[in-house]
């Protein structure tokens, strides 16, 4: 049992169900809908302490000490705020449209529990095995967009629809590069579901074949979540909390937990896809020691994306947009040509594919950083140039 | 009962019933989201038709790109007509019998024809993510369907943006 | 099992309802909206036969991806020239765009 614990609970339950009477098929699909539960649940009270553990590192960024007084260290301190979050009063605006209202928020948790259907977090446990794993999670990250969407309109206020109009901009200009970049490990890994990518990373694992592609992976991840240094869709200096700024209690605690439990997930698809999943030393025989390397991967992306964010000032709206299709998709393009040629060409020629990978992307850095370079210096050519005054002209022109 | 005709009934009874709401509803965003709710109750019948593939890319176009399309038009046009005064033209019983009439045809071809009203499913085809990937590609299949439709997507994608950009103030008044 | 015929005629009901919408509703983008019911019935439609009656070809699934394109470019020309309209003549109601220049 200790071995693998997840199927001896499976084989546990399913007998169970089966000495109630229940035939094998009926008894599947319900511990089908209960696992989904399960996880669903496990997900969401795990935000309490992950809304903690932020707390605890962006207040040791900045010198101070963060939550401290209820529990050890602070830790039920999330639950004392969510215990004061449910005993307010959930205001719906005057000529808000109720039902949109309240279910937008719900479409937005939707969105990021969901990623964790396709996730695999042992050796042979995963909610399911979906052939198009990756495509599934482009799609749910779209079914976020529109909850957004749906929060800003249904508040009937001004401020709300333009900051879900914005959130709405960003999020797909962001789409374009993160789907882009998404297919570098599929190409490498030659399969969507995420199972297969972790099987292929057996031998080497991706960040060291794609570190270009997993660096705008995590950038672009960061701004489709919303956090800093995209976070203008909810900066109170700026949009007064964009399209939130109608929800109190427990519909903006949704919200809360849903941007929270995303940046967890993002890890996860990280470690996923690129840092080899449940893999290491030990893994195959022990189940729970894959799922423990799982955790550790996670977390420490988790960590980066915390770092992050203490550290970063905010970028504006059209720097932001710039950023996106200026400058990541034409990188998420040309990365993407590059590995498919460099494939290809190591698996015809019979060279080590790793090696011809990290040379590759190595010489993307390098042009990358000489495009930038050059950018750089025409920015600072036209900064500097003297102005051009009114009577210099007629001097000129003969 | 098996679970999956039991989960088919469900689904094909919240799609007929969003669609209803679709066409009926009076407040133009609500038909949008009941739109939504019935592109993801199809979506669930691609998945329990086998084909995973074009649920998910049914998902990501018709939910994540068109419906957003859709709730934005509906956003921008909004003060010629206000969700009051009636949604539906003169003639709505004509366009009902006509919709009528066409599905109780529908309905007799389906049941008369003995192929298709028994017709039960073969074993589920394996690896047909593969296959679909290579036909796409593949000279002898659909490559050249494929190509026509990115240049057809090109073509909209130009089209659109130009159809819908702002008036420039000289140009204004029957210039395009 | 399923039989092919419910999922025929799941796709009918599908289409007649999204005919309704476009003959019956004023709104042009109501109208859109009957269109993309009725893109999705046919959708259905191709699927239902590829599964049931030749799931070793792709021909099915190919057809039903080249439906997916044109429906998003006929939604993207369709708003886009609807928004234009409206820009105009301030109206989407289709019974009163009825004269090509006033």
């Amino acid at each position: 049992m200790i071995a693998d614990p997840f199927a001896w609970v499976y084989a546990q339950l399913t007998a169970l169900l089966l000495s109630l009477g229940m035939t094998a098929v009926w008894a599947q699909t319900t511990l089908r809908f209960l696992g989904a539960a399960v996880l669903a649940t496990v997900l969401l009270v795990s935000t309490f302490f992950l809304i903690w553990g932020e707390r605890k590192l962006l207040a040791r960024f900045q010198d101070r000490l963060g939550p401290n007084r209820i529990g050890p260290w602070g830790v039920f301190q999330t639950v004392a705020d969510f215990v004061k979050l449910i005993g307010k009063e959930i205001i719906v605006p005057t000529r808000a449209d109720k039902a949109v209202y309240l279910l937008a928020p719900l479409l937005v948790v939707l969105s990021v529990v969901g990623i964790w259907a396709v996730v695999p977090l042992a050796p042979g446990v995963v909610g399911t095995d979906l052939e198009v794993g990756v495509l599934y999670i482009v799609a749910i990250g779209a079914v976020g967009t529109l909850g957004i969407m749906m929060a800003g309109w249904s508040s009937n206020n001004k401020y709300a629809l333009i900051g879900a109009f914005r959130s709405v901009a960003q999020l797909v200009s962001y789409e374009v590069p993160m789907v882009l970049v998404l297919l570098v490990p599929v190409i490498l890994a030659s399969s969507m579901s995420l199972v297969g990518i972790v099987e292929a990373q057996a031998g080497m694992w991706f960040i060291v074949m794609a570190p270009v592609a997993a660096l705008v992976y995590l950038v672009t991840s960061i701004a489709e979540n919303g956090r800093a240094p995209f976070d203008l869709l909810e900066g109170e200096s700026e949009i007064v909390a964009g399209f939130n700024i109608e929800y109190s209690a427990l519909a903006f605690g949704m919200f809360f937990v849903a941007e929270f439990l995303h940046s967890f997930t993002i890890g996860a698809v990280v470690a996923t896809l690129f840092l080899g999943g449940w893999r290491g030393p030990g893994a195959e025989a022990y189940p729970l020691l894959g799922f423990v390397y799982f955790l550790l991967k996670t977390l420490s992306i988790w960590f980066v994306i915390v770092w992050i964010r203490a550290t970063l000032p905010r970028i504006r709206i059209d720097q932001m947009l710039g950023f996106s299709w200026k400058f990541l998709t034409p990188i998420a393009l040309g990365i993407l040509m590059l590995t498919a040629l460099i494939d290809k060409l190591a698996a015809a020629a019979g060279w080590n594919r790793t090696l011809v990978l990290v040379l590759a992307n190595v010489v993307a850095v390098v042009v990358i950083l000489s495009f930038v370079q050059g950018y750089a210096r025409l920015q600072r050519r036209r900064d500097q140039a003297p102005p051009v005054s009114v009577t210099a002209t007629p001097v000129a022109l003969h | 009962m098996e679970p999956l005709k039991l989960i088919f009934l469900v689904t094909g009874a919240v799609t007929l019933l969003s669609a209803l709401m679709v066409v009926t509803a009076r407040k133009l965003v609500h038909a949008a989201l009941w739109l939504v709710l019935t592109l993801a109750a199809v979506s669930v019948l691609f998945v329990l038709l086998n084909a995973p593939f074009l649920a998910i890319v049914q998902v990501v176009i018709y939910i994540g790109a068109i419906a957003i399309l859709i709730i934005f038009a509906v956003m921008l046009t909004r003060r010629s007509m206000e969700d009051t005064g009636s949604q539906t033209s003169n003639r709505w019983w004509l366009a009902g019998l006509i919709a009528v009439a066409l599905f109780a045809a529908i309905l007799l071809l389906v049941v008369s024809h003995p192929a298709v009203s028994t017709g039960v499913s073969g074993a589920a085809p394996a690896d047909s993510l593969r296959q679909l990937g290579l036909g796409l590609v593949s000279v002898n299949a659909y490559v050249l369907p494929f190509e026509l439709a990115s240049v057809l997507l090109l073509a909209a994608l130009i089209g659109a943006s130009f159809v819908a950009r702002p008036p420039e103030s000289a140009a204004e008044g029957g210039e395009e | 099992m399923i039989p092919l015929s419910w999922y025929l005629a799941l796709a009918g009901a599908l289409f007649c309802i999204g005919l309704y919408g476009v003959l019956a509703r004023r709104n042009a983008v109501a109208i859109l909206m009957g269109i993309e019911l009725m893109l999705n019935a046919v959708n259905i439609n191709l699927i239902a036969f590829w599964r049931y009656v030749t799931p070793a070809q792709i021909s099915g699934q190919a057809f039903a991806i080249m439906v997916f394109a044109v429906a998003a470019s006929e939604a993207a020309v369709g708003l886009a020239l609807i928004i234009s309209i409206y820009r105009r003549r301030m109206t989407v109601v289709a019974e009163e765009i009825d004269m090509l220049k006033w």
